[in-house]
């Protein structure tokens, strides 16, 4: 950089600042990019309330009370079927968003449809693993691993049901009022949303499942 | 069909709930009635209520913050009167009620005193200092402010309907489990927070993204007034760390309701897994509460100076390092938990560290008044207060950092007193300085001087009266929430704080006094140029109180304190006449979606609370279709014509030229 450069900080003969990235700020960003990013700092915190349930699942993972472990209750086979649906849908909720980019109602309500029977059928096979462990007598209140394990997964699970109702009023919105600017941001918070569930997921069957039955 | 709640619930055998509650509940039907009678409700509900105007709503929130300090004084006189007099005898106040008093002060001062205070400053400036005209979010910052008053509202029932909690500020297991605490008490506490929670984590997420998002053109990241890099912080802390206040209490709310077993005593539960987690959340809070208080003294200290802020860059570094350091010191909280000395070590080094940056701020302070014009305006008084104070509570806290001597003052009233010392040496002094200063800005007329320099000066001695011998207190081997005691030494200090306190309520009475009082004489105190006190950064560059629409042309910054150099500009060259080509502006429409949200929520605390369950099923189901409804309707704006803006633009104008320079009125 030149001595010029230095003293008279507002002449700019080379064109460094651009090259530096310090581009002048431009003023306001546009509301699909507020929106957006608005959004996914709700994930972000989403995300750390997560983190708190997964350090208390670490922390209580032994916490049995001689009663049953990960080992003895987990069913990887089972976890893995459900896995697969949950990844699947999340690739169907990116066809919806490329629709709604492409602003074609049939592609939208088709691969939204079929995201939320994805969404169901993880759902209900959690939902089946819950039951039945209540049966067998391990049910929450058995100790605290399974106090922990319950709120973590029911904790996601409980989520994906908000999605799912959340997906259930894209619909209809979209069905009503077509692809109006502001139910185009609404569907990529959705899209944001749904992903960062998926994100959620893997983490809980790296640490709730995998590791969790190695105990 | 009522779950657990009967007549016994309404404690109709105390005459001091009974009488407060009453007085208060007279003076809000009162208040309600007269509203009514004049026909103010209209008003009211288009004005206020549904307001999604980020000035109106920081308006609400900090007009709550002082209402709710009124609440938790009266706790504080309460327990200050009991200590002076609890010597060898109970008191006037039963242990159970004791309890309930310091618990319900501590939630309130930080809960819904401190916190709504500088959310509702930060809401109220931040988008004029940026240059912008609104938040990024306004009708969920309507939703965030009406479910903090949630919040408040049903601690406040618990005076009158059941019971507070007992087991202090925060409620520790295993003393807040159910075996424990079978009241509704210890829920009270969980379903207020929880639901003021997710209030203040709205208000977090829409002030991170008005600040990342929303600039005029120009605003980059370092010219951005002091203010703005803490609000920053502040809610980048909040982001990270409420989400685990949530799930901490609802980690106890599952033990509570469903038999979990998270923070038991048996079946394999973690008490100290409980001190980590709500730590983890409870320092960075502390952080969250002063760095908006260190962003007005900033402001304060610069304009009051005529200077720019000394070391702006390095205010800027110590601010983000704070928000980063907040996050590793938590375990100074427990030292005496027996993390064993290298854990101890490691924490107590991280806390002193983190003093380094606060001291990097006060030289900045000081700096930045040497060599200035410094005018004693009250804020001013208020900043120099602040910094003489919160130096001493600082290096107490460094001295409690030290882990040997944390052993030896834990749960002392040393540290009361130097928590205290920060709180309100910092947040609150912070708090009412920015109050003073960005009044006329909110209002368009100034506060009374004389009665607020006498609060202040009320409040000063008040402090030091009451606090530093709290101090003596600790080392004299006083623990805190004592009902009664039967040591000699203690008790003359007792009454010395008391009186104290005293002084702190004759600050209180000022404060109102000048309030009332600046309101019968606002046409005396009117501020018509819109800049009463010669400020710096552009929330002073429009008129006061600002138009809806904030700035009718969004001012194009060109460096640091935006409005100073615009002023100095037209100080050298005599403005031409001010032409400028208006357009439409759009604001967003206003929105009942706040109000009838947080009053879904109050039914559903209040039955979560009580056991109601179909109650709570009914408040759930409105809360969620009340979104839906807001989510389905059209029209979410509305336009501001080219040709108003522009009439009230010009008017401003006029108004601002003809008395910044006489004669140019044309």
């Amino acid at each position: 950089m030149s001595d010029t450069a230095v003293a008279f900080p507002g002449s700019d003969p080379r064109q460094l600042r651009s090259m530096t990235g310090i581009v002048e700020h431009s003023g306001p960003a546009s509301k699909r990019i507020v929106t957006g990013y608005g959004f996914w700092i709700f994930i972000l915190s989403d995300m750390v309330m997560f983190s708190a349930f997964f350090a208390t699942y670490a922390v209580l993972l032994g916490q049995t009370a001689g009663g049953p472990s990960g080992h003895d209750l987990f069913d990887l086979r089972n976890v893995a079927i459900e896995t697969g649906f949950l990844l699947a849908s999340s690739f169907t909720c990116g066809l919806a968003s490329i629709a709604a980019d492409a602003r074609h109602t049939v592609w939208f309500q088709l691969a939204m449809a079929i995201t939320c029977a994805l969404g169901l059928c993880f759902l209900a096979i959690e939902l089946r693993e819950f039951t039945d462990l209540v049966a067998r007598g391990a049910g929450p209140t058995r100790s605290a691993f399974l106090s922990a394990f319950f709120t973590l997964v029911g904790c996601h699970g409980l989520h994906v049901s908000a999605g799912i109702l959340w997906l259930l009023t894209m619909m209809a919105q979209v069905f009503a009022k077509g692809f109006r600017a502001d139910i185009q941001r609404r569907i990529l918070c959705f899209a944001l949303f749904w992903h960062a569930l998926d994100i959620i997921w893997i983490a809980v069957f790296t640490v709730v499942y995998l590791i969790g039955s190695a105990r | 069909m009522l779950g657990k709640l009967d007549w016994s619930a309404v404690p109709l055998d105390q005459p001091i709930p009974m009488i407060t509650s009453g007085v208060v509940g007279l003076a809000i039907l009162g208040v309600l009635v007269w509203v009514a009678v004049k026909g103010h409700l209209p008003y009211l509900w288009k004005e206020w209520i549904t307001s999604v105007d980020h000035k109106r709503i920081g308006v609400m929130y900090t007009l709550l913050a002082m209402v709710m300090l009124l609440r938790g004084f009266a706790d504080a006189i309460m327990m200050r009167s009991q200590q002076a007099i609890a010597y060898h005898s109970q008191g006037y106040l039963p242990p159970e009620h004791f309890n309930q008093i310091f618990s319900a002060h501590g939630t309130i001062m930080v809960f819904f005193v401190a916190m709504p205070f500088v959310i509702g400053l930060m809401n109220l400036i931040v988008p004029l200092q940026l240059g912008v005209r609104d938040v990024a979010f306004p009708t969920l910052n309507s939703v965030g402010f009406w479910l903090t008053a949630t919040g408040a509202l049903l601690v406040n029932i618990s005076l009158v309907v059941g019971e507070f909690a007992r087991t202090g500020w925060l409620p520790f297991p295993p003393l807040s489990e159910l075996t424990y605490s079978p009241g509704v008490g210890v829920d009270y506490y969980l379903w207020s927070l929880e639901i003021s929670g997710i209030g203040t984590l709205v208000a977090g997420i829409n002030l991170v993204t008005t600040v990342l998002k929303l600039r005029t053109g120009g605003m980059s990241y370092l010219r951005m007034p002091m203010f703005c890099w803490t609000t920053l912080a502040t809610n980048l802390l909040i982001v990270a760390a409420f989400p685990i206040l949530t799930a901490t209490l609802a980690m106890l709310i599952l033990d509570r309701y469903f038999g979990f077993h998270f923070f038991t005593n048996e079946a394999g539960g973690n008490v100290m897994m409980f001190m980590n987690l709500i730590w983890a959340w409870g320092h960075p809070e502390v952080y969250i509460l002063v760095l908006p208080a260190f962003g007005i003294f900033s402001e304060v200290v610069s304009t009051f100076s005529g200077k720019p802020l000394f070391g702006y860059r390095s205010m800027v570094l110590a601010t983000m390092a704070i928000c980063v350091i907040s996050f590793m010191v938590w375990l100074h909280h427990f030292f005496t938990m027996g993390a064993g000395p290298d854990v101890n070590a490691i924490f107590g080094i991280a806390s002193m560290i983190i003093a380094v940056p606060t001291g990097v701020k006060i030289y900045n302070w000081l700096f930045t008044m040497y060599g200035g014009r410094v005018r004693f305006e009250t804020p001013m008084l208020w900043a120099v207060g602040f910094m003489v104070t919160f130096i001493i509570g600082g290096l107490t806290g460094v001295l409690l950092a030290v882990p040997p001597a944390d052993f030896l003052l834990h749960n002392s009233l040393f540290l009361i007193a130097h928590f205290h010392n920060v709180i309100i040496g910092g947040v609150l002094f912070g708090a009412f300085a920015g109050y003073t200063y960005w009044f006329p800005k909110a209002f368009g007329f100034r506060l009374h001087d004389g009665l607020g320099r006498a609060a202040f000066w009320f409040w000063l001695v008040g402090f030091y009266i009451a606090f530093m011998p709290l101090y003596v207190l600790g080392f004299l081997g006083m623990t805190r929430r004592m009902q009664h005691y039967d040591v000699a030494e203690w008790r003359p200090w007792l009454v010395v704080a008391a009186a104290g306190a005293g002084l702190i309520l004759t600050g209180i009475i000022f404060q109102i006094l000048q309030l009332v009082i600046s309101i019968r004489r606002r046409e005396e105190l009117r501020d018509r140029t819109g800049d009463p006190w010669d400020g710096r950064s552009l929330e002073w560059a429009t008129a006061s109180p600002p138009p809806v629409f904030n700035f009718a042309i969004l001012p194009a910054v060109q460096g640091e304190d935006a409005y100073w150099q615009q002023k100095s500009r037209i100080k050298q060259q005599a403005p031409e006449k001010y032409e400028s080509r208006y357009e439409d502006i759009e604001m967003p429409r206003n929105s009942p979606t706040g109000f009838v949200c947080a009053f879904f929520a109050t039914v559903m605390g209040f039955a979560l609370i009580w056991h109601i369950w179909w109650m709570v099923i009914a408040g759930f189901v409105g809360a969620v279709a009340t979104f839906v409804v807001f989510a389905w309707r059209d029209h979410d704006e509305y336009i501001i014509p080219a040709a108003e803006v522009a009439r009230i633009d010009q008017a401003n104008l006029t108004e601002r030229y003809a008395l910044a320079i006489p004669g140019s009125a044309s």
